[in-house]
């Protein structure tokens, strides 16, 4: 039995159904990252699992215990509002301290449980101050602290990073990280944002509409994405899909597409368990189409492709290049020093050992 | 000109801005002492005998100093038959102020937090029908207050105007505390579930600390209808009649001559409370208590 257990739960809001049947078991020190667009359901499945929101349908269970029901104080769980929702009328001692108050533990443990969480934090400075007289950082480190002094056997966080400048977001990002390693504490946390999802989570669930798309670790996403939704909302930028067709030759697969002159290319499929003939929509990250220095020299499938290039974005650290396949834009990410210029033609190394395959109709993984 | 020799156009800018302003600080100035000026002929008659009234100079400074009138209005005045002067009639309105202006705003700011925290279905429409009531003329109310307050056994004592001020001003008040407390971000009543904290808990711990602004706004407004209502005063008032409607007793008494010094006197002392409430709790009227509860 998981540690948190989310059994086919459901939500609707009157005849409006926000969640359709969630299933998701998450282990104890699991970091799991409900990601996906605004709108989506994310919030309102984390706030079921803290008791702000009634369940329509299925069960949730911490530590075995069916907590339908039951109020979001009884739940030994915490946390940390995209907001931060920190008391205005009182100090950040006194935020931090509250709900421990409120569940009757006495004054000297009270103390030495906000001594240790701020030293932690290194906030032991800013207890006597209030909210307003802090920055962004700081409330939100405080707002960590107010979850992490209750001991909770499972923390929830709703995009804690989002109201931070970039530069912040970066830093408390792996700030968060290194706590989870440190403290090995059970978490959800929800983010519209898939590189925190990316870089935080051991395991990810992608959403949309209500649906969770895929549910792995964040190789499995981001190698072998469930469809079309999961390649492209995962990954920046996005993952290039490409019609193509299944062809054999010379007794081999490979996906015939088209190049920005509308001229038909051919590309050797590594995954052999796809049908002749069929047609399919191939999905290449920017990263596997580069100059061929730049190419992965563990793959055992590297293609070469002639291609024009319409457009070059250097970012410093890479080279972005757009070119047409298949008649859409795709992208390559070259290193920053490839002698590369739009207009022109030039040799692309596609490295198709991680290419994937979707099928048209469905939009769902077909190979590998 | 000045300016013009020297070709600086900001010099001609200032210098303008410098009349400007002397012209509106003089015609401020104009405006304040014309609103003074029916306090200011109350204050000087309040402080001079009669016969300098009746004399015929309204406008002069006293040639007698006296505060008689001020005793006369305060304790001895004929109020209708009794020659108890205001002060009863005082004491009475006090009961009567205190009570209800406290007890209207508690509860409409229970209201407001019921109404935007704690939802429940049909709740703007319970809503929409407290904001109606504040549109209900005091007359219409009058026969059904009446049967109302009979049936209670209210009728003519304190505890009864205290009820129908309460009726009366919960509308206003709720609709003060609900605007309020709208802005007042749910996540923090949230985050208060979550650390345990009960209905009631959340109310006073969370909510009420930053409430000052608008219970401000709520007293002052609470206290000052109350405090100079007539109508139900006189029609509810029975034996414990407010300040107001004693104040109107005294002014047109039939009998004897016409004391308006003491009349004058007995207006300020019904004036006072409200002067003192707006001094006194307009330096409370402080905004931005809630800088720093979300993301800034
Ligand atoms: N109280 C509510 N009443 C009706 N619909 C709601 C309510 N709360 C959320 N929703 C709807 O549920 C969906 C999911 O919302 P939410 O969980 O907040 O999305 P996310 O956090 O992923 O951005 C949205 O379409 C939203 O409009
Ligand atoms: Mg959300």
């Amino acid at each position: 039995m998981a540690f948190l257990d989310i059994r086919n739960v459901t939500k609707s809001y009157g005849t409006v159904q926000v969640l359709h049947s969630v299933d998701i078991a998450v282990q104890e020190g699991e970091f799991l990252v409900l990601v996906g667009p605004s709108g989506c359901g994310k919030s309102t499945l984390l706030n079921m699992i803290a008791g702000l929101e009634g369940i329509t349908g299925g069960e949730i269970a911490i530590k075995g215990r069916v907590v339908n029901g039951v109020h979001p104080s009884k739940r030994n769980i915490a946390m940390v509002f995209q907001s931060y929702a920190l008391y205005p009328n009182m100090t950040v001692g006194q935020n931090m301290t509250f709900g421990l108050e409120m569940h009757g533990v006495p004054k000297p443990e009270r103390d030495r449980a906000l001594a240790d969480v701020a030293k932690l934090l290194q906030i032991d400075h800013l207890l006597d101050r209030k909210p307003g007289q802090l920055s962004g950082g700081q409330r939100q480190r405080v707002a960590m602290g107010r979850a992490l002094v209750r001991n909770p056997d499972v923390f929830l966080f709703d995009e804690p990073l989002s109201n931070l400048d970039a530069k912040l977001r970066v830093d408390m990002r792996t700030e968060i990280k290194k706590l989870h390693q440190k403290l090995k504490t059970t978490i959800v946390y929800v983010t519209h944002d898939q590189i925190e999802a990316m870089t935080l989570s051991t395991r990810i669930a992608v959403m949309n509409k209500g649906h969770v798309q895929q549910l792995g670790t964040p190789k499995e996403i981001y190698d072998t994405p469930a469809s079309v939704y999961v390649a492209t909302f995962m990954g920046s930028p996005a993952m290039n899909i490409i019609p193509a067709r299944v062809e054999v030759h010379h007794g081999v697969l490979h996906a015939r597409i088209t190049d920005s002159e509308g001229r038909p290319q051919l590309l050797r499929l590594s995954q052999g368990n796809l049908a002749a003939g069929r047609d399919i929509l191939l999905g290449i990250r920017p990263e596997a189409i580069t100059d061929p220095e730049g190419a992965d020299r563990t793959s055992r499938n590297i293609v070469s492709l002639r291609n024009r290039v319409t457009v070059t974005e250097p970012a410093g650290a890479d080279t972005f290049v757009t070119m047409t396949l298949g008649g859409r834009d795709a992208i390559a990410r070259m290193r920053a020093d490839a002698s590369v210029a739009a207009g022109q033609d030039f040799d692309f190394a596609v490295n198709m050992d991680k290419a994937v395959a979707f099928d048209p109709a469905t939009e769902t993984r077909i190979a590998p | 000109m000045a300016a013009q020799s020297h070709g600086v156009t900001q010099d001609t800018a200032v210098s303008t801005g410098r009349v400007t302003r002397a012209l509106i600080y003089l015609l401020l100035l104009l405006f304040a002492l014309f609103y003074l000026l029916p306090l200011y002929v109350m204050g000087i008659n309040s402080v001079k005998p009669l016969a300098e009234i009746t004399g015929g100079n309204m406008m002069a400074l006293p040639e007698v100093w006296t505060l008689e009138p001020w005793r006369s209005a305060w304790s001895t005045a004929q109020i209708g038959v009794e020659p108890t002067g205001l002060k009863p009639y005082f004491l009475n309105s006090i009961l009567m102020v205190a009570p209800a202006v406290a007890i209207s705003t508690i509860v409409g700011a229970l209201n407001g937090y019921v109404l935007t925290k704690w939802r429940f279905r049909g709740d703007t429409w319970v809503f929409g029908l407290m904001l109606f009531s504040c549109f209900i003329p005091f007359q219409i109310v009058l026969i059904p207050m009446a049967v109302v307050l009979g049936t209670l056994g209210l009728a003519g004592s304190v505890p009864g105007l205290i009820l129908v001020h309460v009726v009366y001003g919960i509308g206003f008040t709720t609709l003060y505390f609900r605007n309020y407390y709208a802005a007042f971000p749910t996540e923090l009543v949230r985050a208060a579930q979550i650390d345990g904290a009960g209905f009631f808990q959340i109310f006073w711990r969370i909510l009420l600390p930053v409430s000052g602004p608008i219970a401000v706004v709520s007293v002052i407004w609470q206290f000052t209808n109350i405090w100079n209502d007539f109508l139900f005063g006189a029609s509810f008032g029975g034996t414990s009649q407010p300040m107001t409607v004693a104040l109107n007793n005294l002014v047109q008494s039939s009998t004897g001559v016409k004391e308006y010094n003491v009349h004058f006197a007995g207006a300020i002392l019904a004036a006072l409370p409200t002067l003192f409430v707006y001094i006194v709790a307009g330096r409370y009227f402080v905004r931005g208590l809630m800088a720093g509860s979300v993301k800034g």
